[in-house]
């Protein structure tokens, strides 16, 4: 392939897409705005052989519009179900509660017809393996215009040339030549932005991307970040970013959720987060991440044993059988409350600065 | 914990493991079973690594990484090159006797759960190294895997009698490590052997391959995807990028200040909380797309996305040169040595 073909384009593609998208100027944010998705005291729980698995225990929090959240975790801590159960996504096994509601519409219970007409329409998900997310006997053109005519009556044509500005809008170059190829012709970079253009097609005013990079080299990771931003900003679309890697969202997101054990633990601005770190295991996260500016051989920060059975979750603090802080108050569950302005935590004994 | 296996007694010189021109080549067949092309995936790569030394090995996806680990392991053999693994060249090894020179090479895999046997309970696991080289009766086995089981952090009494799918990720691992210890082996090759691990318990693993490393004297040949990990880790690091050695030298020189513009590249592909302050960089993006390997450029395979890319690098493969003590790089126009 020639430096032309593999190279993207150097200043953004998409204008007339844009030139048709209706305005969504971003809203000030001054907090008195109505969110977008509002979600307070989610819970999920599936039911597995007999036992009860507490996948999300009162997660709670607000994304205006046009912003981009992250919610970070390992696995098991709920992320990824607790978005689930916004999009209608997850088994009959799973029980929902509590309430999501998306520009003031109820999402929790909402009966799978109605789910339809939202899903993809408001909200798209674009998922971490981009290979297994496309139909491999499909070519590129046909995967795009089949979401696009889901969402819009328009004739082959029209939805053919509308598929070409998607893919020029993720830059994907010679979008023209893409629509007849297979998914097994296109790097996996290249999927994923097919993946993302896909996401699009009905316009959505929120994408979440569900680990939309963990399947990528760093290089790719970098440049589909980057499109994501871009996306964010020039669509004014408010993003969901699920990841389990803190450096990721503290370079792209502007407020971050921690979670263990399907609570939020912490919730802050991501600057503040990482500055003014309050959480244990927070930091303890931080701690584990392998840096540049360590020197070879040198020990890593080590928290002992293993996230918690989420079918027999112990009371009080989930993180407190492997926090070096606890005592016995830990007992006693911690309310995640806004300790500070724009910051909230669960926890007794918050990290001091300089700690 | 017995004693540390005797080595053969090796002079400075002499490397425990020394790979001299590993090419390794897949044909691809197309419509009809005819040969439609030839992926290269290792292309006439050669290091060292020392005893007691973890040489680490960084690329993206393609880049030929798991290619190298195997090829180094005969498993499958590479098409051409050598490898001389405590003064035996490996390649010219067969069947018995190949099984016995890698009794002392050993494999750490990504998939904790993919590589153990799901109906085996773990001293089964830990112990099948050990019938396999015939060591000792069975109750010096059963010492020795209560032994190997403490050493990775597994109370033998409570994990000794679970199956895989009762244990977490991170205690596969650890179950796998066991396995790849029993024998007492020289070095360990490990393929992203931390990756599909939590940041916690991934720590845990790593903290538990550098106390062996220097509790058993082992070596360790360290692939990953994931750059800031393969520092904290490596004496030296070996930058892959489509088959071709970009760079090799040691940890802290390549990342203080890279010479080939693919290891500049990568190292700001990365996000990275600063030291003190919690605002992470911005990473800056490569831009394009990594190119084939049936069909790699001519010359040097990076200079398509290489923002320093001439016409000497179509036209010439380069060569590794030494660029400061121990630190060779394969760049016609290599980046400056200040950071």
């Amino acid at each position: 392939m020639s430096v032309e073909e593999t190279g993207y384009p150097p200043f953004p593609a998409g204008e007339t897409l844009l030139a048709r998208t209706p305005d969504r100027a971003r809203p000030d944010q001054g907090g008195a705005a109505e969110p977008l998705l509002e979600v307070t005291d989610l819970r999920v729980q599936f039911r597995r052989g007999g036992r009860r698995v507490n996948a999300v225990n009162g997660l709670s929090y607000r994304l205006p519009a046009g912003r981009m959240l992250a919610i970070i975790g390992e696995s098991g801590s709920g992320k990824s179900v607790s978005v689930r159960a916004l999009m209608g996504l997850l088994p009959e096994t799973a029980t929902i509660t509590g309430s999501a509601r998306f520009d003031g519409s109820e999402l929790v219970g909402l009966p799978e017809p109605e789910m339809r007409g939202r899903r993809g329409a408001d909200i798209a998900m674009v998922f971490q393996d981009p290979t297994r997310s496309l139909n491999p006997t499909m070519k590129i053109g046909l995967q795009i215009t089949e979401a696009v005519r889901a969402h819009a009556d328009m004739d082959r044509n029209a939805a053919r040339d509308r598929a070409i500005e998607l893919l020029q809008l993720v830059k994907l170059p010679v979008p023209e030549r893409r629509l007849v190829e297979y998914p097994h012709q296109l790097s996996g970079g290249m999927r994923q932005r097919v993946m993302i253009a896909i996401a699009l097609a009905a316009e959505p005013r929120l994408l979440i991307a569900d680990e939309a990079t963990t399947a990528l080299d760093v290089t790719t990771q970098a440049q589909i970040m980057e499109l994501l931003l871009e996306l964010q900003e020039r669509l004014g679309m408010a993003v969901l970013m699920i990841s389990h890697d803190l450096g990721l969202a503290a370079t792209y997101a502007e407020d971050v959720i921690v979670m263990y054990a399907g609570r939020a633990v912490e919730y802050a601005p991501a600057g503040t987060l990482f500055e003014h770190v309050r959480m244990p295991y927070t930091q303890a996260l931080l701690g584990a991440i392998p840096r540049l500016d360590r020197e070879p051989h040198a020990p890593m920060p080590s928290t002992p044993g293993q996230a918690p059975d989420l079918t027999a979750l112990p009371a009080g603090c989930p993180f407190a059988p492997r926090c070096t802080s606890a005592d016995e108050q830990c007992a006693d569950e911690p309310p995640f409350a806004e300790h500070e302005p724009g910051h909230w935590w669960a926890c007794w004994h918050p990290v001091r600065d300089g700690a | 914990m017995t004693t540390v296996h005797e080595r053969p007694t090796e002079t400075s010189e002499s490397p425990l493991l020394r790979a001299t021109n590993i090419v390794q080549e897949f044909s691809v067949r197309g419509a009809a079973g005819l040969k439609s092309g030839v992926v290269h995936a290792v292309s006439d790569v050669s290091f060292d690594i020392h005893a007691g030394e973890t040489l680490g090995v960084v690329g993206e996806t393609g880049s030929g990484k798991s290619t190298l680990a195997r090829a180094i392991m005969q498993s499958p053999r590479a098409k051409s090159g050598e490898v001389h693994f405590q003064g035996t060249d490996l390649t010219r090894l067969r069947r018995r006797k190949l099984v016995a020179a890698r009794r002392q090479l050993q494999m750490v895999f990504q998939d904790p759960f993919g590589s153990l046997n799901p109906k085996w309970r773990v001293s089964e696991l830990v112990e099948e190294p050990l019938v396999g080289y015939g060591t000792s009766g069975s109750n010096g086995r059963r010492q020795r895997v209560r032994e190997l089981l403490d050493l990775v952090g597994l109370n033998p009494d409570s994990y000794g009698r679970r199956r895989p799918h009762e244990l977490s990720g991170g205690q596969c691992q650890r179950v796998a490590i066991a396995r790849a210890i029993a024998l007492q082996p020289a070095l360990i090759v490990c393929d992203e052997a931390v990756s599909s691990l939590d940041v916690l318990i991934q720590a845990q693993v790593l903290n538990l391959f550098e106390r062996l490393r220097s509790e058993l004297g082992l070596s360790y040949l360290f692939i990953s995807h994931d750059l800031a990990l393969v520092k904290q880790i490596s004496d030296r690091v070996a930058v892959l990028h489509l088959g071709q050695l970009c760079e090799i030298g040691p940890s802290e020189g390549i990342y203080r200040a890279p010479r080939h513009p693919y290891t500049a590249a990568l190292l700001a592909s990365i996000p990275t909380l600063g030291a003190g302050s919690g605002r992470a960089r911005r990473p800056k993006p490569i831009s394009g797309e990594p190119p084939s390997a049936l069909h790699p450029p001519s010359g040097c395979r990076f200079r398509t996305r290489c923002p320093r890319a001439a016409q000497k690098c179509a036209d010439e493969v380069p060569q590794l040169r030494e660029s400061a003590a121990g630190h060779r790089v394969a760049c016609h126009f290599p980046l400056d040595e200040t950071p």
